[in-house]
This record gives structure tokens, sequence and C-alpha cells, in this order.
């Protein structure tokens, strides 16, 4: 799933030593040694220990970890607010750890918009000057600074608020007036560190959701750091769960949870549901029997009877799924109608049932299978029937596995 | 005699010991600092003093200006504008009832023209306190090693008697209000330097980091996020600063700075308690009219955020 957009940023054996020398730490065998172990024989403090990521344009990327595992630090050197000890850092090809102060500056107002978890706003300036901040860093004229600042508010839903102050605002709506800024220069990147962290539950959930729609109308490419894990899964193309520093593991929200790749992945997500990562795609399996819509409802009523079913899918030519048959449609239809020579199978007999993508996640499956005898049929963008996903198979994947 | 020797000998020791470790420190050990810093003094006053001149004449200029200004403006416009002043901070009449009163009073006492005196002698040592406090808060602010230099030269202006300076600036200015205001200023200026500081170091560190982010140079940083965010703290500084100034006056009066703190002094050598009375309770006017009006300065600032 990664691999199918091009690259926008690219990390490479990424280090952060904290302390004094911290080059001392990254000349030697050090490099096996745990946390604790090295701050103990040299006073350095590991942040980030060779950390390699790529991230594709477009995506959600999130990164996960405890407090102290080095996340904040990850998102901040992707534009040198913390400078990495060693390694490189490529930003839409282009090696940052080399740019001149200048250029720096340049790629901070140009490319990256961020987003802090207690919101950084400036409490002495109004909603519409915090929000036009990194307008007025470009020296951009007045005028254009308040129109783009505008427009951004109006795209957070805060329009009407610009003249407010921060302090006026609920939490919600202060991260809102930072998400506001980090728009408003129309970013390419999207750094978002723990923004929804200080919000209540309800409130958190709520912005999760509208960001969300948000992010389908932007396309941002989205670096976001959380420690919770529901967000992660919820929110997340890609999740690099970091531990003491360096990358435990990096996949899709489904690898994470179906496959966690160490014992400290497999705890954080042990409370993890599957039912909200794994998806219809993943554990469908081909239909055993299909009726195609060129054969006539007798000789429909026929296969099923031979390989003793009540009914299946049934398909046309290009593999679309137009819907179910049943033995006892097929029966009423043959026994009431005169023409009983119908040579197709079409719409008194095939009754159109709903059908799911393959993204769809099993949680939304639950209802389906709850009030439908059949499998639920998994269709592609264009119609065609892909697979059918079984009770069965639902259980066997939501179940605890050792 | 046999008897005395063995006593001497016997108590020998205990001398020696008692020199050593319980009364007087010993002799061998002795810095010159005294040594240094005379001969130090006597090399500044016949080497550098043309720049001691330079800064002498620019302080008296510009207290000289204050003094113009002052003493230009009559009494019966000068307590109004004051009293107006006071009114469009607070928009409270009292406020400005309170403030008029008082300088009616000090008036009445007959030190009009010496309150006057003394107000540009303190205006000039604080305008110079903030231009240097100011910078050097947020240099200190800007860097550990600065602070960890700074801190300790404020701690000594501010415990060191005014005297042990007092008595070099008059060398090295002559008598009069320059040294005064020299001396002043040694006295006034730390805490607008603490406060600056402070008020930078703890301005929220994610609104300087996301300033950052938005690709703001450091200065970009200084102007925009860091001084208006220590706005208030600044201000309480320039407050303190302003207050300790006042109450320099009676030393610098030793020295030759003429105003109300000469006129305290005179009384008080005289045993003329109520004259020394009115002297002093005039520098007390002045004293709350200017921290009011720094007050609500500093106020002000904060409830415009506030109160929207």
């Amino acid at each position: 799933m990664a691999g199918d957009a091009p690259e926008i940023i690219r990390v490479e054996g990424l280090w952060k030593v904290f302390g004094r020398d911290p080059r001392r730490v990254l000349s030697d065998k050090n490099g096996s040694l745990s946390k604790e172990e090295l701050r103990r024989k040299t006073g350095c403090v590991v942040g980030l220990r060779d950390i390699s990521l790529t991230i594709g344009k477009g995506k959600f990327y999130i990164i996960m970890g405890l407090s102290g595992s080095g996340k904040s630090t990850l998102i901040r050197t992707l534009i040198r607010l913390v400078n990495p000890t060693s390694g490189k850092i490529y930003v839409k090809g282009q090696d940052i750890t080399k740019l001149t102060e200048n250029d720096l500056l340049d790629l901070r107002k140009n490319t990256f918009g961020m987003v802090f978890q207690h919101y950084g706003l400036l409490p002495h300036l109004t909603v519409l000057d915090n929000a036009a901040f990194g307008l007025k860093v470009r020296k951009l004229p007045k005028e254009q600074q308040n129109e783009m600042a505008m427009q951004a508010l109006e795209t957070v839903g805060l329009g009407g608020w610009e003249h407010y102050y921060p302090d006026n605002l609920s939490g919600g709506m202060q991260q809102r007036v930072g998400l506001a800024r980090a728009l408003a220069a129309e970013p390419e990147i999207l750094l978002m560190d723990e923004p929804f962290s200080g919000l209540d539950p309800l409130i958190r959930r709520q912005m999760q959701d509208e960001f969300l729609e948000l992010q389908e109308k932007l396309q941002k490419t989205i670096v976001f750091v959380t420690h919770d894990l529901s967000e992660a899964l919820k929110l997340g193309d890609q999740i690099a769960i970091l531990h003491d520093g360096a990358i435990a593991q990096i996949g899709t929200p489904e690898e994470i949870v179906t496959n966690p790749a160490d014992e400290y992945v497999r705890e954080f997500v042990q409370d993890a549901s599957p039912a909200k990562v794994v998806s219809a795609g993943s554990i469908m399996e081909s239909p055993e029997l299909l009726l195609y819509s060129w054969e006539g409802p007798r000789t429909a009523l026929t296969i099923l009877k031979k390989s003793n079913r009540l009914g299946t899918f049934v398909v046309d030519k290009e593999h679309k799924l137009l819907g179910v048959a049943n033995q006892e449609r097929l029966e009423k239809f043959l026994a009431s109608s005169d023409n009983s020579e119908s040579s197709k199978l079409g719409p008194p007999v095939v009754k159109e049932i709903p059908a799911v993508r393959e993204d769809c996640i099993l949680e939304d499956l639950f209802s389906m299978v709850h009030t439908n005898p059949y499998p639920v049929p998994v269709v592609s963008d264009t119609g065609r029937l892909l697979g059918v996903v079984k009770t069965d198979d639902i259980f066997e994947a939501i179940s605890p596995h050792e | 005699m046999n008897n005395l020797n063995s006593t001497v000998v016997f108590r020998y020791p205990k001398l020696v010991l008692e020199e050593l470790i319980m009364q007087n420190f010993p002799e061998f050990f002795r810095i010159p600092l005294k040594d240094w810093i005379d001969s130090l003094m006597s090399w500044l006053l016949s080497n550098v003093q043309p720049v001691f001149d330079v800064i002498g004449w620019i302080i008296l200029k510009v207290m000289k200006g204050f003094e113009f200004i002052f003493t230009i403006i009559p009494w019966f416009i000068f307590i109004p504008l004051i009293a107006f002043i006071g009114w469009q901070m607070t928009k409270k009449w009292k406020f400005a009832a309170g403030i008029a009163v008082m300088l009616l009073l000090i008036g009445s006492f007959g030190y009009w023209e010496m309150a006057m005196q003394t107000l540009s002698l303190v205006s000039a040592a604080v305008l110079f306190s903030l231009l240097i406090g100011i910078p050097t808060g947020i240099a200190m602010a800007q860097s550990n090693r600065v602070e960890a230099i700074i801190k300790p030269m404020l701690d000594a202006m501010q415990t060191m008697p005014s005297f042990v300076y007092l008595i070099p600036a008059l060398m090295f200015f002559g008598l009069g209000r320059v040294p005064a205001i020299i001396a002043t200023i040694i006295y006034a200026v730390p805490p607008v330097i603490r406060l600056t500081n402070v008020g930078i170091r703890t301005v929220d560190p994610e609104a300087v980091e996301a300033a950052k982010a938005f690709g703001a140079r450091r200065k970009q940083v200084l102007w925009d996020v860091q001084l208006p965010l220590a706005k208030s703290s600044i201000m309480v500084g320039i407050n303190q600063t302003t207050m300790m100034a006042l109450s320099m006056v009676v030393i610098s009066s030793m020295i030759g700075a003429k105003g109300l703190g000469m006129e305290v002094l005179l009384a008080i050598s005289r045993i003329e308690v109520g004259k020394g009375f009115e002297a002093g309770i005039s520098i007390v006017f002045l004293a709350i009219i200017i921290d009011r009006i720094t007050h609500y300065i500093a106020e002000r600032q904060e409830k415009k955020i506030k109160e929207h």
C-alpha cells in the first residue's frame, strides 16, 4: 500500500544523541547498547536510534510511541527544529541536513505547516492574525495575508471568530486556529505533534472525524505524532511505532494489529480490536458457487439443487454483482409466470443485496452478517465481485490467536 | 625559675594553635584587592578620563533635556495634564483626582521646582537604565552563558552599599548630578534586567517553537513572539526600576544632586523634622504617581487580551 505513492520524505539512518560530544556515542560499537547502558557509559541520552523511513506523497503517516520514545524529537528533526546528530533527511529529494540557514527557513516557510499539542498560539494576537502568522513571516502583503488566513479559518469552521483572541476560545477551537495557521500558507506537508491529545475525549473524536473529512479534500501529506493507538489506527495509512528511539515496526494499521513485529508492539496493540483495522479485502474468499445472468431460471434452480444450496450470488458477463438468487424465489417465479422458458436471470428472481468495498473494516460488517443469511459480497469500484466474506471468517479474524 | 620555664614551654604550643585556627587569619594569606582596585582607579583616571567626560556630557545633556521639559511646563498645565493621562489610563476619575491632589500638595509645600528637578534626574536615570537593561535582559535570555556571567553582577549591584560606588563615580564625573545619575543607574537597573530575562525565558516554549516552525528568524521570534509575550513582565521591571531610582534621590543629593533629596538631607542635618517630613512626603507622592501609572500601563496589556 505504501509503495504506490511517490516518496516525499525519506529518512536514512537518523540518530539524535543529547548530551556533550554526542558524536562519541556514534563512533564506536555503542550502537548495540541499550539506552540505559549508553547513558551510564557515556552520559549521553539517545533520542533517536538509526531511524529509516519513507513517507509517500498524500499519505497519512503516523509516528506512534509512548512518552520518551523519541516521537516528538523525530517530527522536529524533519524541519530541523531539532538538529540530528547524524543521518540524512530527504524532503522532495533534497537532503535538508545540509541546508544553509536561509534555505532551511525557506523550506519551513514554503513546504511545511506544523500543529502543536498545546496549540502554540500567540495570546496577544487575534485569531485572524494568529492564522496569518506564517504568511506574515513570508512577508506577503497584508491584504493577501488576511484573505488567505480567512480562507483557512473558513476551512476549519472558524468563520466569524477572526476578531476574537485565542483566550476567548475553547481548547478545540484554539486547535482549529492552530490548524488554520498551518493550512493558511498551503504547505505540501503538515506536521502534527499530538494535536488532539489535549482535548476532551468527545471533542477529540469530533476533531478526528472532521480532520479525516478535511484530509479527503486537501490530500496533504501528513506526519502525525500520537501516543494514542486508537487514534493511530483510525487515522493512519502507515504507522511507525517507536520504542526507546528506535523503530519497532512500520506497517499499515492492519499489519501492526494482526502481525506485530515484536513483543513490544504485541503488548502495545493487544487491546486493539482487529475488527477496527482488518479489512474485508484481506479475509475474503472466492465464492464457491456463482450463477451467471445468462443462465435461465430453470438451469439455475437445477444447479442450486444439485449443489445442495438455498441460494447464491449472480454475476453478469463483466463479473458485475447483480444480487442473489435463491431456490424459493426461483420456484415461485417458475410456478407463477407463463414465461417459464425465460432465458435470463433478471430482476424478478434476483434480489439486490448490499455489498462492501475491499477496505471496509470488519466492524462495519457485523450488522450486515447479523441480518443477512448470505455471506457479504466484496466488490470493486466498478461493481465487480471480488470475493465474499463469511461469518466464520470474521470470527476467525477477530479472535485472538497465539 | 625552673618552674616558670616549664609553664612557658607548656603554654607555647597552645598559643600557636590559637593563633592559627582560633583567632587571627594568618598574616601571610592576604590578597591585596584594595591595592589592585586603587591602582586600577588611578590608571583609569589618568588614561580613560576622556571617555568618562563624553559619557558625562551625554548624561548631562539628556538630564538637562528632561529638566527643560519639566520646568518649561507651568504647574497649572502640568497638573491637569498628568491627571488627564491618569484618567486616560484607568478611566477612573478618583485616580485622576488623587494625582492632582498629590501634585498640588507638593506645590503647596513650596517644593514644585525641586520636585521637577528630582523628576528629571529620575527620568534620565530610568531612561538610561532601560536603554542598558532591556537589551542586557534580552542577551541574558538568549544565552545561558551570558546569564551565568551577568547574574552575580546584578547581585553585587543590588547588595553593594551604594556609597562604595558613589565615591568612584564622584572621582570620575566630579560633583553634581552626573555621578548621581550613574549611581542611580547602578542601583536601579537590576530589576529591569532580571524581569526582562525572566519574562522572555518564561514565554510559552511552544509559541516560540511554532514561530520557528513557520520559518521565523531569530529577530522575528524576538520581536513578534518573545517581547510581546514578555511585555507585562518587562513592565513590572520598569516599574521596579523607577521605584528604586526614586529611592536613591536622598543618597544622590550627598554628592550634590539638587532636588527633594537635598531638602531632606538639609532638613535632617539641621534637625528640622517638619521640613524633612514635607520633602520626604513629596518624594512619596512622586513615587505613588509614577508607580500607579506604570502599573496601569502593564495591566492594560493583560486586560486588552482577556476582556475582548
